[in-house]
């Protein structure tokens, strides 16, 4: 007879039920999924990276499948910060779904911008502040390539809403030195860190002969990249292990969002595994719950990191 | 109260048959009760490839007919092209084989509650779900001719049974193979007049779909036709197969093909901008 397990788990002063959310741009704002599962079941609904203003995105196509993966590139379609405020997040808020909002912008004081329209929205838990977007116009926009603009987009954040919301920065793995950029961004402001958005790719289509995105690059996607998650939030882990991590990349079983545990993070979303499986987020919390009693824990917290212990002999 | 994808359901269905016609695969699926909503133009969507398939997002296809059969059941008739890697594996399943599919998605072809002159036009297998809608439309007491086109004969898709629920039934393909050597759009305008048609319906390729929107631009039809764009999960969450449509400010949004169509308005789709940005707020 196994235990009941403690599934709850923190995000700075966030509290959460599970520690299975969606992933922000998988879920858009949480509508399209609820007719399979109840929003309030599962962790968080990380909703869709919002900019201030509406956004149509890049063109199409906008997919490409890859081995156990996908390309995407989407360009933040969007319904702009007003609208989402005005309808989406009430909407999450009467489910009784936990909301973290991720917020994208395209200057240092956009971000801002954004974060000071949240001040007035209730019922936020936390914010995901993206800076790693792949898929914009201009790469310098990466926020998160450049270690100086990661901490200046991060303390803007800060000083218009640190202390009332914790701060989530997200973070690419396109980096040489991923635990310099995190420790720069936690010493900027933020509370937690989102690890990891996705990989830059391409796929060259063989009869046009040119690349296939309309964007031409995009962003990879999948269990394909569930390594690179691994080893990145282990990394981070090691380097900051009182920080928190919302882990990502690839996640599409019980087992897969154990060994990010296992690897440093507090919470899982789970992202293009939705898109081939609706119910995703609900089985992979069930087949988590099972296999961490399996093993003994009795809450998710102990399993946090387990992969670093030292063994005492 | 929600309503994206309000009829859709995630089930294990089995294969009741699955027979090659031509170039096609027409596959029969048991999936019960959900017949009762599926309506023609409306998609399914599957999973591909088995449990360890590297092939990671499902595969839609539209869904040809239901029906509910005292002694079967609900069954649900697709006609698939074997072209990719999840299409063929999909045709490769035998009878008997368990598929995990979510249906019925999308929106329907909009169905008059006056009896009508409508035309049916379908390019390859396109054709597949407009012989459900032509039972649907007969029912209704509508007058029902049919266009169907294919680069060659061997992909036209006009089975015995689906050619009674229509008064007519014109074929073309491009190399003459069968029917009339051509494409469906030749005389379009000319049907349209003499059989004073009062909607289209189409499914098909993009240009096709592009091809009679313009040539019904400057007459009173109706165009409502079902679009293809490249899909990741079918369901609305992932964004990447839009298409620009007109609003009715005249500004434009980037729809979701999944469950703002597939059937759209033709006259709504901005085609020409179809694969590039509007300009306002890129």
């Amino acid at each position: 007879m196994t235990l009941p397990v403690d599934m709850s788990t923190t995000l700075g002063s966030a509290w959460f039920p599970t520690p299975i959310f969606t992933a922000s741009g998988c879920a858009s704002s949480g509508k399209e999924l609820a007719q399979f599962f109840a929003l309030k079941d599962v962790g968080a609904i990380v909703t869709k990276s919002v900019m201030t203003k509406p956004r149509h995105g890049r063109p199409t196509p906008r997919m490409a499948e890859t081995p156990s993966g996908m390309l995407n590139s989407i360009g933040l379609q969007g319904p702009g910060i007003d609208a989402f405020l005005a309808h989406d997040v009430p909407w999450l808020i009467e489910q009784k779904a936990r909301v973290i909002v991720s917020i994208a912008g395209e200057t240092i004081e956009e971000y801002s911008t954004l974060a000071r329209k949240l001040r007035s929205a209730s019922g936020i838990s936390a914010v995901e502040v993206n800076i790693s977007c792949p898929n914009v116009e201009n790469r310098g926009l990466v926020f998160a390539c450049d270690p100086d603009a990661s901490r200046r987009v991060i303390d803007g954040v800060r000083k218009t809403i640190g202390g009332e919301l914790p701060i989530i920065a997200k973070l690419s793995p396109d980096v040489t030195n991923l635990p310099e950029i995190a420790k720069g961004v936690v010493d900027a402001g933020a509370d937690a860190l989102a690890l990891i958005n996705t990989v830059l790719g391409m796929v060259i289509n063989l009869e046009t002969m040119k690349p296939h995105l309309g964007g031409k690059t995009g962003g990879l996607s999948g269990p394909a990249i569930r390594p690179i998650a691994v080893r990145a939030i282990y990394q981070v882990h090691a380097a900051l292990p009182h920080i928190p991590i919302l882990g990502m990349g690839g996640v599409a079983s019980g087992r897969d969002a154990l060994e990010l545990i296992f690897a440093g993070a507090s919470g899982i979303s789970v992202g293009t595994a939705s898109f081939g499986n609706p119910t995703a987020l609900i089985t992979i919390q069930n087949e988590l719950r099972d296999l961490l009693a399996a093993r003994g824990f009795a809450t998710v917290q102990q399993a946090i990191g387990y992969a670093h212990r030292e063994e005492t002999q | 109260m929600n309503t994206i994808n309000k009829s859709a359901v995630q089930q294990v269905a089995t294969i009741f048959s699955n027979k090659r016609v031509g170039a096609y695969h027409q596959i029969l699926i048991n999936v019960g009760e959900i017949v009762k909503s599926c309506r023609p133009g409306n998609f399914v969507a599957i999973s591909v490839g088995g449990d360890s398939s590297r092939m990671i997002l499902r595969r839609a296809f539209a869904i040809s007919r239901v029906s509910d059969n005292s002694q079967y059941g609900g069954t649900m008739e697709l006609i698939v092209a074997p072209h990719g890697s999840g299409s063929k594996w999909l045709c490769a399943q035998p009878e008997g084989s368990e598929l995990d599919i979510v249906s019925p998605l999308g929106t329907s072809f909009g169905i008059p509650i006056e009896p009508i002159n409508a035309l049916l036009v379908g390019g390859g297998y396109g054709s597949a779900p407009l012989f459900g809608l032509a039972d649907v439309l007969k029912s209704r007491g509508c007058k029902v001719d049919m266009l169907l086109g294919a680069s060659i004969g061997s992909k036209i898709y006009a089975p015995m049974e689906g050619k009674r629920s229509v008064n007519s039934l014109k074929i073309y393909t491009e190399d003459g193979s069968m029917g009339e050597k051509g494409r469906v759009t030749e005389s379009l305008l000319e049907i349209i007049s003499n059989r004073s048609i009062d909607v289209i319906y189409s499914c098909g390729p993009m240009g096709m779909l592009r091809a009679i929107t313009e040539i019904v631009a400057e007459t009173e039809v109706i165009h409502q036709c079902a679009v293809e764009e490249a899909m990741a999960c079918g369901i609305g969450i992932c964004m990447t197969c839009v298409l620009p449509v007109r609003n009715e400010d005249g500004s434009t949004s980037m729809l979701r093909s999944c469950i703002d169509g597939p059937v759209m308005d033709g006259s709504h789709v901005q085609w020409d901008l179809v694969g590039r940005i509007p300009e306002a707020h890129q």
